[in-house]
């Protein structure tokens, strides 16, 4: 029997659930992550070219006069959280290492640019679905909203999809841990 | 009740209390084994069914606890916030994202986690995300129509597929027992000597399965709050038990006309009949939006006597028994619902003189304050109906 070192699925996602069913009791809404990203972008866009900001449809939804800093939104307060959140379970959990996790036959470079594209894939189906598997997914599901079930459904039928393209990133040489 | 913002938690301390749960969300997503990417593309090939196991462990929990906070009265399902729908941007917003899962290893909430712990991948995944939500917004005004197509607003997955929110909410319950069941055999058979599945004890999580699905009978035949709440006061032997006083038309007429500051009519007719005739002065709420803490500024202060008007006095009488379940007081119902009003009030008709002696009092008041109704309702057109601001709605979404 293999050693588990992280916490039972299942439990993990009772004390998941629990904690977005506490963000909608309390706050009305639900979880994200993408949008945090969205402020950073926005924040850093306004800054370097104000009036590019304001004359972008995208961006002038978000600054402008009067308008309190996108830094100053929910998500941004919510995400600094699961940072430090994330880093004080690896903290006691003992998995603070600087590395980079890649498959067997895939060069740390290549997972880089992988990981990258990846992400770049993620920011912009994030804006289309308003929002990630956080955000949009897991916290519309459970307001069963029907963007958070076509969302899910969409993200996960298309990563089955694609998953055999794909295999070299993750599959070969040992598939074992 | 729920949920406490904006009311009772201002949104500068909501920011304190995202920060709060941010924290557990981020600890709980990394003692899941969420910051390993290789973990969690393992969904995709069968060898680690992890993120699946939590993932539906979430939302079911979230879920069963919404409907169950919601059908005990503690939450108001009706004020949080239901992420909108875009049919066709939220498909093609997902194909790209799963393309993204597969290929980068991670979802936004992943990364940052991962980052958090030191995995530099992630932190490349997370530097992705930040050039594609910056190369979406510049090309933003040559995607904007399509971003803005097929709105559907906040609709509800089970009016989407035309059933009943427990029937979804039992078959979704049935379907992550079922995946759990099904990903661990499969998972056995992909990775023998090493799926997590292997260090699961069998009891404990076929009892799991078992409870889960009893959860799933039971909100099958959950009914909702304020369904629940509105049948009681609808049925005649409450109206029996709990009788609501009657003003006559003529009392009303007279409030009216008097200017008493401490009448408020409530009246609860369609908002059409409403805005067709009214009376001056009366705001108009659907029965049902009563529940709204919206209108617990209008309905609170126990001085002021709310005189509700219906279609039918049987529709006033609910509505007011409602009110006073609601836990608001001084309630009174209009006598013969608005058409009576109508006929004896606003509409000039020779008075029936049945030889009473203040007959001709009484036909002298009313038209009197036919006349003056007409005027002050003429005003108030001038001024344009003032309805109370509906509260400002929550805000979410990514």
């Amino acid at each position: 029997m293999m050693k588990r070192d992280t916490m039972n699925p299942y439990l993990a996602g009772f004390f998941l659930g629990m904690v977005l069913l506490a963000t909608i009791f309390v706050t009305g809404r639900g979880l994200g992550a993408s949008g945090a990203l969205k402020s950073l972008v926005v924040t850093a866009v306004a800054d370097v070219a104000p009036a590019h900001a304001e004359s972008s449809p995208f961006y002038a939804h978000y600054v402008g006069p009067g308008k309190d800093s996108p830094l100053k939104s929910w998500l941004a307060f919510e995400v600094a959280g699961v940072l430090i959140g994330a880093f004080v379970s690896g903290l006691v959990s003992d998995r603070l290492k600087v590395v980079t996790e890649a498959g067997p036959r895939v060069a740390s470079r290549l997972r880089w640019l992988f990981a990258l594209a990846g992400g770049a894939l993620f920011g912009v189906g994030a804006q289309l679905a308003r929002g990630c598997t956080s955000g949009a997914a897991l916290s519309g599901m459970a307001v069963l909203s029907t963007a958070g079930f076509v969302t899910m459904l969409a993200i996960f039928g298309t990563g089955y999809a694609v998953a055999w393209f794909a295999r070299g990133l993750w599959l070969g040489g040992n598939v074992e841990r | 009740m729920g949920p406490f913002v904006p009311d009772l938690i201002s949104d500068q301390l909501n920011l304190v209390v995202a920060l709060v749960l941010g924290l557990g969300f981020g600890f709980v997503l990394e003692q899941a084994g969420f910051s390993s990417s290789r973990r969690l593309v393992g969904v995709f090939y069968g060898y680690d069914f992890t993120v699946l196991r939590v993932f539906f462990t979430a939302a079911v929990t979230a879920m069963i606890g919404v409907l169950l906070l919601g059908s005990a009265g503690l939450l108001d399902v009706d004020a949080i916030f239901v992420n909108p729908t875009w049919l066709w941007p939220a498909v093609v917003g997902g194909i790209i994202m799963g393309v993204g899962f597969v290929i980068g290893g991670y979802c936004p909430g992943t990364s940052v986690c991962a980052a958090a712990i030191g995995k530099v991948d992630a932190m490349f995944f997370v530097g992705g995300g930040l050039l594609g939500i910056f190369g979406f917004a510049e090309a933003y005004p040559l995607v904007q129509t399509f971003n803005d197509s097929s709105a559907l607003g906040p609709v509800k997955v089970f009016t989407s597929l035309g059933i009943s929110q427990g029937v979804f909410a039992f078959l979704l319950i049935a379907a992550a027992v079922a995946a759990f069941a099904a990903t661990t055999w499969i998972e056995r058979r992909v990775a023998p000597a090493s799926a997590p599945s292997l260090s699961f004890a069998r009891r404990p999580h076929v009892l799991a399965g078992a409870a889960l699905l009893v959860l799933g009978v039971v909100l099958l035949v959950l009914p909702d709050y304020k369904g629940r709440i509105l049948s009681r006061v609808s049925s005649p032997s409450y109206a029996v038990a709990h009788a609501v006083p009657v003003m006559t038309a003529d009392e009303l007429a007279f409030r009216i006309v008097d200017h008493e500051p401490n009448v408020r009519i409530v009246d609860v007719r369609s908002p059409k009949a409403w805005a067709a005739r009214s009376l001056p002065g009366s705001v108009n709420v659907a029965t049902r939006d009563l529940f709204g803490k919206e209108w617990s500024a209008t309905l609170s202060p126990r001085h002021v006597r709310k005189v509700v008007v219906g279609e039918t006095e049987e529709q006033a009488r609910i509505a007011g028994l409602l009110i006073r379940e609601l836990g608001y007081e001084n309630v009174a119902v209009l006598e013969g619902g608005f058409p009576k009003f109508e006929k004896t009030i606003l509409t000039p008709a020779p008075f029936a003189f049945a030889g009473g002696r203040w007959d001709a009092d009484v036909a002298r008041f009313r038209d009197d304050a036919r006349a003056e109704i007409a005027r002050l309702a003429e005003q108030a057109k001038k001024a344009g109906q003032k309805q109370p601001i509906k509260e400002k709605k929550i805000q979410g979404g990514c």
